[in-house]
């Protein structure tokens, strides 16, 4: 074939292309409302083959733009699917563009299928809650976050100064009832260092689980988190009104240090 | 308060009609020094949030040709800009300029400094400090948000420390004073001769106030000051940093009257339960919607300030098993 014709033949299949339904089918992003070319990978790890919907029953908020990439304040709420499926299993939230993809799984138990919570961003990026119904059936809510990033790969402001050694694993937790009308919400926040590990010099560090069981041992939510949580987590829940008498958080960080501290209702 | 709103309408109207028009092809600022009082004249920058349109310059500098040299306020967000009031000020004026002045550290109050290596460029020293801590991550904070404007710019902190005091510059009695709570060191000044006050970045008018270093009560007790001081000397128009000039208070009731209901919005927001993402989605009041830089410039003070307010309201460390 010579240089023209193969020109040509380019040319052709350029035109045909931009004309061609078939090439228009062609999605690289395994339909995703967001465009994400990473998305096709994130499903097959973590959905693998199970069924799954993009819809608008899991509500991400993040901010327009993210203006601390330390702290970017995220709410997922998946209240709209209690009646869907034998109600929500548990809520895994993943970045597509962070260095360290996962950011907490979450199982409600007894807690509505909603937390807010704050994640380190690296760069912009399309962040997801994948949800999953008793069913076994995953729902996903998605939105962009703008950012101009850097947040993975600095240490925060304890792990700078040196203070986090003092405060590590203490808990502050404080109850507030009606924020939503006919619930209690617990905030609660873990002081830890949360460290990455792409900091140089800084093994990660951070907590993998966190629960909350009542007088009798129950559990009432779990919680387990990755690396991209902000230093010293602090947990937004909404839990059912009524007391579970003696409510402890228990816990432990990546290096088995562990969490356990009383919760005043 | 409706007549000073419409004081501040009016005076942004007439604002407008001088309003430069940046031309981004040519990264030509268009800067028109606007005469205020006697030898005396602003550029004025748009009141506006940071935006590649406007080739980032939300600032107002100013310049006086006190018949003994000329004294220049603020030398805005870029080398370009530097060059450009440079050569405003030199078709304006034959006067050669004798001191040059930034009100605070923070970019667009020195960035043009690069244009005046050869005068005195001069800060409060704490400003001096910070801009010399901070000025690498402003420039790549501008280089990101502003794009080509800023060629060439390299942060170049004033050289020279000034005292608050009294100075006769030629036929003007200048005054130079200090306050805090915009950020640590807001140099303020008084031309007594003209009756203008250079009110810096503790004045905000029509824009919602940037609060990266702010002291909240510092801030409004510095803004009592600047009251007292305005009657006290009749001082008849306020030049702010960001905002149309105008005369009387309305910029000092406007930006007490946010810095307060900012205060009890994140106050009573933490005491209610409200986390973060909630803050940031609930609406502002109807009287400060209007503003320029809403709702980013809000998001921005949100996100830096109610951690801290919330941390106040989660109280001490349960106790350990």
């Amino acid at each position: 074939m010579t240089h023209d014709n193969s020109r040509r033949l380019l040319l052709g299949a350029a035109l045909g292309a931009a004309s061609s339904p078939l090439w228009a089918a062609v999605d690289h992003t395994g339909g995703d409302p967001l465009g994400s070319m990473q998305w096709p990978g994130l499903r097959k790890q973590y959905l693998g083959d199970a069924p799954m919907r993009f819809t608008k029953d899991v509500l991400v908020s993040g901010p327009a733009f993210a203006d601390d990439a330390m702290n970017v304040p995220l709410l997922v709420d998946a209240r709209a699917l209690s009646g869907t499926g034998g109600g929500v299993a548990r809520i895994q939230v993943v970045v597509d563009r962070n260095p360290v993809r996962e950011v907490l799984e979450f199982e409600p138990l007894k807690a509505l299928p909603m937390l807010a919570f704050r994640i380190r961003m690296e760069q912009a990026s399309p962040v997801r809650a994948l949800v999953q119904t008793r069913d076994g059936a995953w729902h996903v809510g998605s939105t962009w976050v703008q950012a101009a990033g850097g947040g993975c790969t600095v240490p925060g402001a304890t792990r700078a100064d040196g203070s986090w050694s003092r405060t590590l694993n203490q808990v502050q937790a404080r109850f507030f009832n009606n924020v939503l009308e006919g619930s209690r919400r617990l905030r609660v926040r873990v002081m830890h260092p949360m460290d990455t590990g792409l900091v140089a010099g800084v093994p990660a560090f951070y907590i993998e689980q966190l629960q909350l069981v009542d007088g009798a041992g129950a559990p009432w939510w779990r919680l387990a988190l990755h690396e991209p949580v902000s230093e010293n987590p602090l947990i937004t829940l909404e839990l059912p009104p009524q007391n579970g008498g003696g409510f402890r958080l228990l816990g432990r960080d990546n290096n088995g240090n562990r969490i356990d501290a009383e919760v005043s209702a | 308060m409706r007549h000073l709103l419409l004081c501040l309408a009016a005076a942004l109207a007439s604002a407008a009609m001088a309003q430069s028009r940046p031309d981004m092809a040519r990264l030509d600022y268009d800067l028109r020094p606007r005469q205020i009082a006697e030898r005396t004249w602003v550029l004025e920058g748009a009141v506006e949030d940071f935006s590649r349109a406007n080739g980032c310059n939300i600032i107002n500098t100013a310049f006086i040709a006190t018949g003994a040299g000329v004294v220049v306020v603020n030398t805005g967000p870029s080398r370009l800009y530097g060059e450009q009031q440079r050569r405003a000020i030199e078709r304006t004026t034959r006067e050669p300029v004798v001191r040059v002045l930034s009100l605070n550290l923070h970019p667009d109050y020195f960035f043009g400094n690069q244009a005046w290596a050869d005068r005195p460029t001069q800060a409060l020293q704490g400003s001096v400090n910070g801009m010399q801590a901070e000025g690498r991550a402003y420039a790549d904070n501008l280089y990101r948000l502003c794009g080509d404007w800023m060629k060439g710019t390299e942060s170049t902190p004033s050289r020279e420390s000034v005292e608050p005091g009294v100075m006769q510059i030629g036929g003007h009695r200048l005054e130079l004073r200090r306050l805090h709570g915009h950020t640590s060191d807001d140099l303020v000044l008084i031309d007594h001769t003209t009756g203008v006050l250079y009110a810096g970045g503790l004045v905000f008018a029509n824009r919602v106030p940037t609060t990266p270093h702010a002291d909240f009560d510092a801030w409004q007790a510095s803004l009592v000051k600047l009251s007292q001081w305005m009657a006290e000397h009749r001082l008849r128009q306020v030049v702010p940093s960001h905002g149309p000039l105008h005369s009387g208070q309305g910029g000092l009731d406007q930006t007490r009257d946010w810095l307060r209901w900012l205060d009890d919005h994140m106050r009573a927001s933490a005491e209610r339960g409200l986390d973060l993402s909630e803050v940031l989605r609930l609406p502002v009041p109807e009287r400060f919607q209007g503003w320029a830089a809403q709702p980013a410039e809000l998001h921005r003070s949100i996100t830096q300030w109610y951690p801290r307010y919330e941390q106040q309201v989660l109280g001490g460390a349960a106790a350990r098993r």
